[in-house]
């Protein structure tokens, strides 16, 4: 049985490490061995991996609208976020343009919002020189904060709007940096509240109705917030609403979200004169 | 909802519902038919009409109807390879009243002439629900293995299945009865919670009154 609440969680926290928790509460759902469940975690783990690596600067998507973007941020020189951030960005976007040109992903949880936890944990593993069981550590702790949003809120754009897909993605990842940094499971729901807080009322509104425009440079905003989350809470600011209040309020705003602004295609920049043009001269291109 | 719903699944992007939910279609009809489809005709409704293409969906669905699983590298490649593997496909779109906006109706042609009309639905985040076969009413998702017993319209034939299954210990998560007409053709869907031997399968599609019994286990290849 998923964890009701992040008050749960942190909770089956105080005996033993969260990831720990979450792993154990997976064997109890799905009747699995400890050792299925990690080597499942594992594999994910390792896509993520070759999501970014797989990245081929000169792939465009059907529609000609992603592709080469990470290349250049890659190269920028003098980045004004500096390096790790860099980093973080370029991955980001290496990812869900990868996602758009068909290439193979993990959703975590979606496959639009794809990009935001390999953003993070790359670059740190990299720069900190973090085991791929630390990381994987880090993704069970995502994964537990994941559960409690789909549980009491949405992740799904058409539910909840981007804030719950990329929204959901950047509060995962927040929590799993606090892991990653060795924080504690109250800095974990303090950096997830945050994320959400920061993205509240983001609206889904791609372009031509493709997981492209804007969903792709959202999965960079998404990963900077999570940073910046996860930096906030490991020195000590805390959310002063509770976490699981954060992600009622975000699904009480998702549920007032007209149908236009959850990924039909219909508001916000895709109902803007460009982001019409683009869909009919776009997908007219297609078919051709 | 298990933690493996939230992080993953592994799949070729850009989009859970319109590209790893189109491939299981195409695969579930696959493994309804029994084979590779010769000819395959592909309706697209909704969304997957309008952003189909831009998302991928056509090239899923054939790869899904070649074998693929949602995570298959060759998925983007999927037109050219049906091409070469003889799989004649025509992709249209139109409108279906009152379908779930991510919805495909195929029909698919194998080299023995056997035809299948599969109605499907992506819900979102890779998961399906087959809405109707040849017409007949249904609804299941094929997560667990599931039995698709099509039988006459007459007493005592879903008592002699239950029976079977409870012989061989195998316990039943849900079942769907549908007919027709009264007296006419009947089909029942039966979602197991473990896989099914191939000796019970074997035996069931023997059953009196049973006039095709198709097993579906998506797990395997």
């Amino acid at each position: 049985m998923a964890f009701g609440s992040t008050a749960a969680l942190v909770a089956a926290a105080a005996k033993q490490p969260l990831w720990q928790a979450v792993l154990e509460d997976d064997c109890r759902d799905r009747g699995a061995e400890r050792a299925d469940s990690l080597a499942r975690m594992e594999k994910l783990w390792q896509a993520m991996v070759r999501s970014a690596a797989e990245y081929e600067p000169g792939r465009r998507s059907a529609s000609g609208l992603s592709g080469g973007q990470a290349a250049k941020v890659a190269a920028l020189e003098g980045a004004l976020c500096g390096p790790f951030l860099q980093q973080v960005v370029s991955t980001a976007l290496a990812v869900a343009e990868h996602n758009a040109c068909m290439g193979r992903i993990v959703a975590a949880p979606t496959a639009g919002a794809s990009g935001v936890l390999p953003a993070v944990l790359l670059p740190l593993q990299k720069r900190d020189g973090l085991s791929d069981e630390d990381m994987i550590r880090c993704l069970y702790v995502a994964a537990g904060f994941g559960q409690v949003i789909a549980l009491r809120a949405s992740i799904s754009g058409a539910e909840g709007g981007c804030q719950a897909e990329i929204g959901s993605a950047s509060a995962m990842a927040a929590a799993a940096l606090v892991q990653a940094r060795g924080g504690t499971a109250d800095m974990m729901a303090a950096a997830c509240a945050m994320a959400l807080q920061n993205v509240m009322g983001l609206v889904c509104d791609p372009v031509a109705g493709l997981v492209e425009e804007p969903c792709v440079k959202r999965n960079a905003m998404g990963a900077v917030n999570a940073v910046a989350c996860a930096d906030m809470a490991l020195a000590g600011v805390r959310s002063a609403v509770p976490c699981d209040e954060v992600i009622d309020a975000m699904a009480a705003v998702g549920r007032a979200m007209p149908a236009a602004l959850r990924e039909t295609g219909q508001g916000g920049l895709a109902a803007t004169p460009t982001g019409r043009k683009i869909a009919e001269t776009g997908l007219r291109a297609e078919r051709t | 909802m298990t933690i493996f719903d939230i992080m993953g699944p592994v799949m070729v992007g850009p989009s859970s519902s319109h590209t790893a939910g189109a491939v299981r279609i195409g695969r579930m009809a696959r493994k309804l038919l029994g084979s590779q489809p010769a000819r395959a005709d592909i309706l697209l409704h909704g969304s997957f009409a309008a952003t189909g293409a831009g998302h991928g969906t056509d090239r899923a669905i054939v790869a899904g109807l070649l074998g693929m699983a949602p995570d298959n590298g060759d998925i983007p490649g999927s037109l050219w390879l049906a091409e070469g593997a003889g799989m004649a496909v025509t992709i249209r779109t139109g409108n279906i009243p009152n379908a779930h906006p991510n919805t495909a109706v195929l029909t698919v042609t194998n080299t023995e002439e056997r035809t299948l009309t599969v109605s499907a639905s992506s819900l979102g985040g890779g998961r399906i629900r087959v809405n109707a076969i040849d017409g007949m009413e249904a609804a299941f998702s094929g997560e667990l293995p599931t039995l698709i017993i099509r039988n006459e319209d007459r007493p005592g034939i879903l008592s002699e299945v239950t029976r079977m299954l409870s012989e061989q210990a195998a316990n039943i998560a849900a079942v769907q009865l549908y007919r027709d007409r009264r007296g006419g053709l009947a089909v029942m869907v039966i979602e197991c919670d473990e896989p099914l031997a191939p000796s019970l399968r074997a035996a069931l599609s023997q059953v009196d009154g049973v006039v095709r019994c198709t097993y579906l286990n998506m797990e395997e290849a």
